[in-house]
């Protein structure tokens, strides 16, 4: 199924740009982008902070509304794909309520949506497994480390079943050393699910090594600057990093990097 | 030193240094009198005299510590509670019309918020009226609010309670506004993605995100509560409450008796603050939002 499902697209843009008008002119938070991304891809959105990959990441969860241009998901304007929950969103921060067990927290969006409670209590028991978090359920977020609260929002996101994940620097937060065991743990869930997975950083390594295709943004105006294609395999243990392939990938980024910073 | 006594230390030394400087101020204030008497009745009056009899008059200017310390015992124990007499009596008059009072206030605070944070209509016209309507005293409100609800038949509770909401409301709905609207943007998105409706974000997240918040708009609101009460106990000749007992009091120079009545209305107002004060604790640790 998932074979065949690869070929489909699962969010299209077709050069859109985004405009805030400001009290000095209008910013252009993105300008011209268009990307098309498969079902069942990891995108990386890489790039130095004012380049737009968060604006464009909340464009496609329809947090924000381009001002031009066109942009669908699973065949949807943004808003009623938000609206048949197609996709789970995390944030740098894991925004567990206190008050809420971990457990609790999960079922937070499944009540929203109406889920019965039989239902709810499996897809907790399915989501915390799939996060490594099995026996935490009934832990409130203040007593797990912070890995394990971004493992807890990342369940709640898996929780209802959506087939897009948009991740916003949801590792930034954390030490290296948790970021690389979360960062496997994550390639481990996307292979299992199957998500499309949007996610956005400015780790080079990360984006590399997350991966199947790599999009370098630049700033003002924010845009796309290179599209790179990952020719690593998809199972993809953590040596891989010493690899001269992902060594001249990482090169690679580096350069559309330097390319999209202009100093006029 | 131990933790406890280091706790305690401190208040006890302002403490001490108040009751010193009272006990001064009362022989200082009741002096005049007491050399008064004595220059009429021709006796000689040592220092000694002076000072025993400064504070042990029956009608002092200042009455001393220990006067208003028995006058309050008195009144709490020295009396079957349901005598006229009983500082018990009258403190639960004023206390029922102080929480009816609270209650009313805490209700009508909580859905003003609701409605200024909902309602973009109410957001922009509702909190200017709120402002006023604390500007204007109190003292001028009372008598008419007691006056309209006496023409109207109905006395007692219900006109002291509408006074004292009309204090207690507003800490409850600048807290509320300020406690619902906590939430962060990042909170709001969240619930935006999963397509919460309104109330689900109210009743999920906007209320319980603002309990810190309403817990301690509560513990203004009840002494405000109070206050509001003892001042509509003062006009129209009221019989019951600390409030009609601290206007006898003056009628008749019982200063004793006003200074007891003030003291039992500030421990009634602590009690009130410490038991909200419990309940917050309580409430909040078992969201895991205590501070």
């Amino acid at each position: 199924m998932q074979v065949a499902r690869r070929s489909e697209t699962a969010i299209a843009a077709k050069s859109i740009s985004l405009t805030f008008p400001t009290a000095d002119g209008p910013v252009h938070a993105l300008k011209d982008i268009s990307l098309a991304i498969n079902r069942g891809d990891f995108v990386s959105f890489i790039g130095p902070s004012g380049c737009g990959k968060t604006t464009f990441l909340r464009t496609i969860a329809a947090l924000e509304t381009p001002t031009g241009g066109t942009l669908s998901v699973n065949g949807m304007t943004p808003d009623a794909a938000r609206k048949a929950r197609a996709y789970g969103y995390v944030f740098q921060a894991p925004g567990l309520y206190p008050w809420r067990t971990i457990a609790g927290n999960i079922s937070l969006p499944l009540e929203i949506m109406g889920f019965s409670r039989s239902d709810r209590a499996q897809r907790i028991a399915r989501v915390l497994d799939l996060v490594d978090l099995t026996g935490f359920g009934g832990k409130y977020p203040w007593q797990l480390s912070g890995g394990m609260q971004q493992r807890a929002s990342i369940a709640r996101a898996l929780a209802f079943d959506a087939d897009i994940l948009l991740m916003d620097e949801p590792f930034g937060a954390l030490d290296e050393i948790v970021r690389d065991r979360l960062n496997e743990a994550l390639l481990d869930l996307w292979k299992k699910t199957g998500k499309t997975i949007g996610f956005v950083t400015h780790s080079i390594p990360e984006a590399v090594y997350l991966s199947t295709k790599i999009v370098v943004m630049s700033p003002r105006p924010g845009r796309i600057t290179r599209v790179i294609d990952s020719p690593l395999p998809r199972e993809r243990p953590l040596e891989i990093r010493d690899t001269p392939e992902f060594i001249a990938l990482a090169q690679q980024v580096r350069e559309g990097l330097r390319e999209g910073h202009s100093y006029d | 030193m131990n933790p406890t006594l280091r706790g305690v230390l401190p208040i006890l030394t302002v403490l001490l240094a108040i009751v010193v400087i009272w006990y001064g101020a009362a022989v200082w204030m009741n002096a005049p009198w007491v050399r008064d008497q004595a220059a009429r009745a021709e006796t000689l009056l040592t220092t000694g005299d002076l000072i025993r009899q400064t504070l042990t008059l029956e009608r002092p200017v200042l009455p001393a510590p220990h006067q208003v310390a028995a006058g309050l015992w008195e009144g709490i124990a020295g009396q079957k509670i349901t005598s006229k007499r009983s500082l018990v009596w009258h403190g639960w008059v004023t206390l029922s019309a102080t929480l009816a009072g609270f209650a009313i206030g805490t209700v009508a605070g909580i859905l003003l918020a609701v409605g200024i944070v909902h309602n973009r209509a109410m957001d922009q016209s509702v909190m200017p009226w709120a402002v006023a309507s604390q500007t204007v005293p109190i003292l001028a409100i009372a008598p008419m609010v007691i006056v309209v609800f006496a023409s109207a038949g109905i006395t007692s509770l219900l006109p002291k309670a509408i006074i004292a909401a009309w204090l207690s409301f507003f800490p409850v709905l600048v807290g509320m506004v300020k406690g619902l609207r906590t939430p962060d943007a990042m909170q709001l998105d969240l619930m935006h993605s999963w397509n919460a409706s309104r109330a689900q974000q109210f009743w999920r997240l906007r209320l319980p995100s603002s309990l810190p918040y309403l817990f301690a708009s509560l513990k203004v609101a009840i002494a405000a509560a109070l206050v509001g009460t003892i001042v509509g106990e003062l006009p129209a000749g009221a019989t019951a409450g600390l409030g009609a007992r601290l206007l006898s009091g003056s009628y008749y120079g019982q200063t004793v008796q006003i200074w007891s009545a003030l003291f039992a209305a500030a421990i009634l107002a602590a009690v009130l603050v410490m038991l909200i004060g419990a309940l917050e604790r309580m409430t909040l640790r078992r969201m895991g939002l205590a501070r």
